[in-house]
Formats: C-alpha cells, sequence, structure tokens
C-alpha cells in the first residue's frame, strides 16, 4: 500500500526552476532516502510536502487524500511531520514544553477548560506530560526535561526534534540530515533510531549527505539534480546508476 | 507625602502595564507595534460610559450597584475584545507577509480611523463618567487611598497573575510561546496560528477595555483623544521592560507610573507627560532592548 503519492509536482521560484515534474511513491512502513547535489531541490520537496511551500504545479496524495493545498497545521494532523537541517526548537522553552507543545494537534479539551482547569483539563495535562516523557525516553534524552532547549548539547537537540516529531503522532516522518555534523558513533546510534522509528510503524523519507546512512538504512531511493527525478531504485541500482555518478562527479572527459 | 505618591504612582502604573501587555504580546508574536492599541484603551472607557449610562437608565445601577458595574466590565472587554480581533483580520492579516513598515502604517490608519470615528458618534468634546463610588475612600496616618485607586491596583495584579498562568501553564499559552519564537515551526507541530494571533489580539484587546474603564472611573473625564497619549506612554512602558517580554511589560508599566507621579511631586507637575518620553529616549539610548528584553540575532 503506498502511503504518499506524489504526482509530477513542480515548483518555480522566479525564473528558477526548483523542482520539475517529480513523482514518486512511497510504501506504508519503508524507509526512502532523496540524495543529490547542493541544491538539488530537496529542501524545497520537504517543503512541499508538509505545505510550507505551495507547488506550481502538480499534486501530492497522502493516503488517497489530496494535501497539496492545505496548510501545515492541517498536513500535520494527518500525519506529516519533519525536522529541519538546521535545527529548529523552541529555544526559550524547555525540553519538555517541547513536546508537550506538539502534542497540541492530538489533544481535545479547548480553551474554555484550559481556562477553568477541569478535571478533564487536569487529566488530559497529566496524559500529555506522561506521554510526553515517554517520547523523550524513546529519543534517550530523558534525562534533560527540564532543561531549556537552547542550553542542550548539538546532539541532544537534534533527538530532541526527532522527539517532537513522534509527538504529533505521525505515520509519515520526514527527516532532513538527520546525521548532519555527527560524528561516526553518533551517526550510528541515530541510525538505530531512525531504525527504531520504523519498527514503531513509521514509514520515513530522508534527506542524507552521508552515503553510508543513506544505503545502510534506505530501502528506496530517489536521486534529484537541478530539480529533476534522474534515478530512482534500491540503493544496489543507485550504486551502479551512470547518471547518478554524473551528478555527483561530474563528466568524465 | 512619599508612600502617597508611591500609591498613586502604582495605580496609574497598572494601568499602563495593563496595556502595555497588549503592545508587548503582539511585538511578541508578529513584530508589529499596534499602534492602534491605545485606540481600544479609549474604546473600553467610552463602551463603559454607555453601558453604565444603559444599566441606570433600566434602573439596575440603583438595584445592585456591583452588579452593574461587573456587567459593564464583562460587556465592555468583549466588545473591545471583538474590536480587537476584528482589526486584525482587516487591517493586520492582509498584510501577514508584505514588508513590515505596511502593517504599521495600517496600524496608523486604524488608530486615525477610530478616533474620528468616535469623535464624531460621541462628540469632540469631554464626556463626563458616571459619579457611581463618588470618591470614597479612607485615611491611614494622612495617607489617602479611594476605593477605586483600591480596585485598580487589585484588578491589576489580579489580571496579570491570571495572564501569567494562562502564559506558563495553559495548552494556549504554550502555543503562543511557541508561535513567538518559530512561526513555521509551530505550524509543523499542528499549531494554528491564525488562531494563536486571533488569541493574542483578544487577549490583549480585553485587557486594555479594562484598562481604559478604569481609568475613565478614577479621573472621571474621557474624550476620543485619551488613547493616543496613553498608548504611546504604555508602549514606553513596554519598550522600557523590553518590547517581547511579558514580565518586562508588568514592571515597565509600574515602573513608569512610579517614575512619573514621584517625579510630578518632587520635580515638577508641569513636565508630567515628559517624563515618559525623557525615560524613552534614554532606555534607547542606554539599553535598546530594555530591562529584561534578549538581543537576538537576526534570523538568516
Amino acid at each position: 500500500m503506498y502511503l504518499l503519492e506524489v504526482r509530477d509536482i513542480t515548483k518555480h521560484f522566479g525564473g528558477i526552476r526548483a523542482l520539475e515534474e517529480v513523482r514518486f511513491r512511497v510504501k506504508e512502513g519503508s524507509i526512502m532516502s532523496i540524495i543529490g547535489p547542493n541544491g538539488a531541490g530537496k529542501t524545497t520537496l520537504f517543503n512541499c510536502l508538509t505545505g510550507i511551500t505551495k507547488t506550481t504545479k502538480g499534486n501530492i496524495f497522502f493516503l488517497d487524500t489530496e494535501i497539496t493545498a492545505l496548510k501545515p497545521h492541517n498536513i500535520v494532523r494527518l500525519g506529516i511531520a519533519r525536522t529541519f537541517q538546521n535545527i529548529r526548537l523552541f529555544k526559550e522553552m524547555s525540553v519538555i514544553e517541547n513536546v508537550m507543545v506538539s502534542q497540541h494537534c492530538r489533544t481535545g479539551s479547548g480553551l474554555v477548560a484550559s481556562v477553568l482547569r477541569n478535571n478533564v483539563f487536569k487529566q488530559e495535562e497529566k496524559t500529555i506530560r506522561e506521554k510526553a516523557l515517554e517520547y523523550l525516553e524513546l529519543s534517550g534524552i530523558e534525562d534533560f526535561a527540564e532543561v531549556t532547549a537552547a542550553n542542550l548539547s548539538y546532539g541532544s537537540q537534534k533527538r530532541l526534534e526527532i522527539a517532537r516529531v513522534i509527538a504529533t503522532e505521525p505515520r509519515l516522518i520526514l527527516l532532513d540530515e538527520p546525521t548532519a555534523g555527527m560524528n561516526p558513533q553518533e551517526t550510528l546510534e541515530m541510525m538505530g533510531l531512525i531504525k527504531n522509528l520504523q519498527g514503531l510503524g513509521k514509514t520515513i523519507i530522508l534527506i542524507e549527505h552521508d552515503m553510508k546512512v543513506v544505503m545502510g538504512i534506505s530501502e528506496n531511493i530517489v536521486v534529484l539534480d537541478h530539480g529533476v527525478k534522474i534515478a530512482e531504485g534500491t540503493p544496489e541500482d543507485i550504486r551502479k546508476n551512470p547518471l547518478v555518478i554524473e551528478a555527483y562527479l561530474g563528466k568524465e572527459h | 507625602m512619599f508612600i502617597q505618591q508611591l500609591i498613586n504612582g502604582i495605580t496609574v502604573g497598572g494601568v499602563y502595564a495593563l496595556i502595555a501587555l497588549g503592545y508587548t504580546m503582539v511585538y511578541g508574536i508578529l513584530e508589529l507595534i499596534n499602534f492602534a492599541h491605545g485606540e481600544i484603551y479609549m474604546l473600553g472607557a467610552y463602551l463603559g460610559i454607555i453601558i453604565l449610562g444603559f444599566f441606570t437608565a433600566v434602573g439596575l445601577t440603583s438595584y445592585s450597584l456591583p452588579l452593574a458595574l461587573i456587567l459593564t466590565f464583562v460587556l465592555s472587554t468583549i466588545f473591545c475584545a471583538s474590536y480587537g480581533f476584528t482589526i486584525e483580520k482587516v487591517a493586520y492579516k492582509p498584510l501577514r507577509n508584505a514588508p513590515r513598515l505596511s502593517p504599521l502604517i495600517s496600524a496608523i490608519g486604524v488608530s486615525i480611523f477610530l478616533q474620528n470615528y468616535v469623535m464624531l458618534t460621541q462628540g469632540a468634546t469631554d464626556k463626563v463618567f458616571p459619579h457611581v463610588l463618588e470618591n470614597e475612600g479612607f485615611e491611614i496616618n494622612g495617607i489617602r487611598v479611594t476605593y477605586i485607586q483600591l480596585f485598580i491596583i487589585a484588578a491589576s495584579a489580579v489580571l496579570m497573575i491570571f495572564l501569567h498562568i494562562f502564559i506558563t501553564r495553559t495548552r494556549m499559552g504554550k502555543a503562543m510561546r511557541a508561535v513567538a519564537q518559530d512561526k513555521v515551526m509551530a505550524s509543523l507541530v499542528g499549531i494554528n496560528i491564525d488562531t494563536v494571533i486571533s488569541m493574542t489580539f483578544v487577549i490583549g484587546s480585553g485587557l486594555a477595555a479594562v484598562a481604559g474603564l478604569m481609568v475613565a472611573m478614577y479621573y472621571g473625564l474621557v474624550n476620543y483623544s485619551i488613547g493616543y497619549i496613553a498608548g504611546i506612554k504604555a508602549f514606553t512602558a513596554a519598550v522600557l521592560g523590553g518590547i517581547g517580554s511579558i514580565p518586562g511589560a508588568m514592571f515597565g508599566g509600574i515602573l513608569l507610573g512610579l517614575v512619573e507621579s514621584l517625579s510630578a511631586a518632587y520635580i515638577s507637575s508641569e513636565y508630567k507627560d515628559a517624563y515618559a518620553f525623557i525615560i524613552l529616549i534614554i532606555v534607547l539610548l542606554i539599553k535598546p532592548t530594555g530591562l529584561f528584553g534578549k538581543s537576538h540575532e537576526e534570523k538568516v
């Protein structure tokens, strides 16, 4: 079953063609990687999938629902969440608050209840806090729950981003360079974490430059170059594909 | 004399703080100086006169004064909150992605419109607030405290405590802080930004309405231009505390009220309004980020 279907999406910024009729499908429960040289349109693609940028043409379907024109907060509610290449936390909030605020879209009782602080609300607050701790544990940063996010180490901040993503209870997780700037040990741990997410039934798309990570965990790879999809296939296929080698290394003369 | 001025200062300062909160909350979320905010305060005062006048006419005031006053506060707050809500939708939302100067000019436009709207419908002369509480009060050791002063101080304190709890503890408060820190990211964790922005305007306007009503009761006189000077002073209070910072606005407001009443008593009362602006200039020269403000790097 396909969870996500991208049908010929095109994105132009003025004269720049960031994406040109890109199409692919993602199987539920799989890990897919998007690779390509800098400026290939990978992050733009993520922006389109999450509703931050509107596509110029084309359609995106998530579980048979068209999400092309939806607002970001509605797309999150349907079950797509993402991280950023350069970490974007709510820096002045505590670690646990970062995760709690991300459960916003999944919680029921409204404003009136939160002002009155009635029992339903208190019970729900308690559940949210417990769940948040669970997510922190899953990401391995439960010890820092009350620390202000800005004071976390780089690796822990990356983990917090993932905890926050899980908190929105997504079915599809988009990770933008999850191992960027990490040392080999941290990279290994991050790969383990991504595998764990897959084990929880999540579908994952990652943008990644580290070929060890890409080849190690993805089942399917899409290669973009200058906004065009130049190849798609298993890690084995991609490794041998002459077009990909050319895009990365240039033509042999 | 000193303690007397202290009490007067805290009274006025509480009012400045309530208005300053509206400035600072909107700035925190939209980075917009809402110049129309002072007019909401003015509308609050006028609505108070109108509503209380109506209650007097139907006999509710003589039946139960506290009930009439409470209802006046509630209704005036609701009206002003809906004004704030509408202003955001009409004058700022369409300009959300425009250059930063555009909503600022739009805000000044709204301010001018509201002042003239009230002047045309209510007249250009001062209106007298119904003398419901007179100037009753009590005296301890020669220090005179009126009930209205006591009420203003208590009401400001209670509202500020409520706001603090709302921002730090509730889900909507957390969402507001998240939106203030990173709008795009907030939308990506499922927060509806439009709702949060509307909520900010509703709360800020509600607080301004209460402030306007209390001042009308305190001074007894209202006219269409009171929002201008009160707005600018509250803005000064917000800058003094560090614009965007909620504790800063509370502190800045009270500090400004104290400085004003003490300097009016000990230096000269003729320059009462000038002190606020002297402070504004000094803050901008020495610590432009304000007392509680943080200098933040430009986002790249």
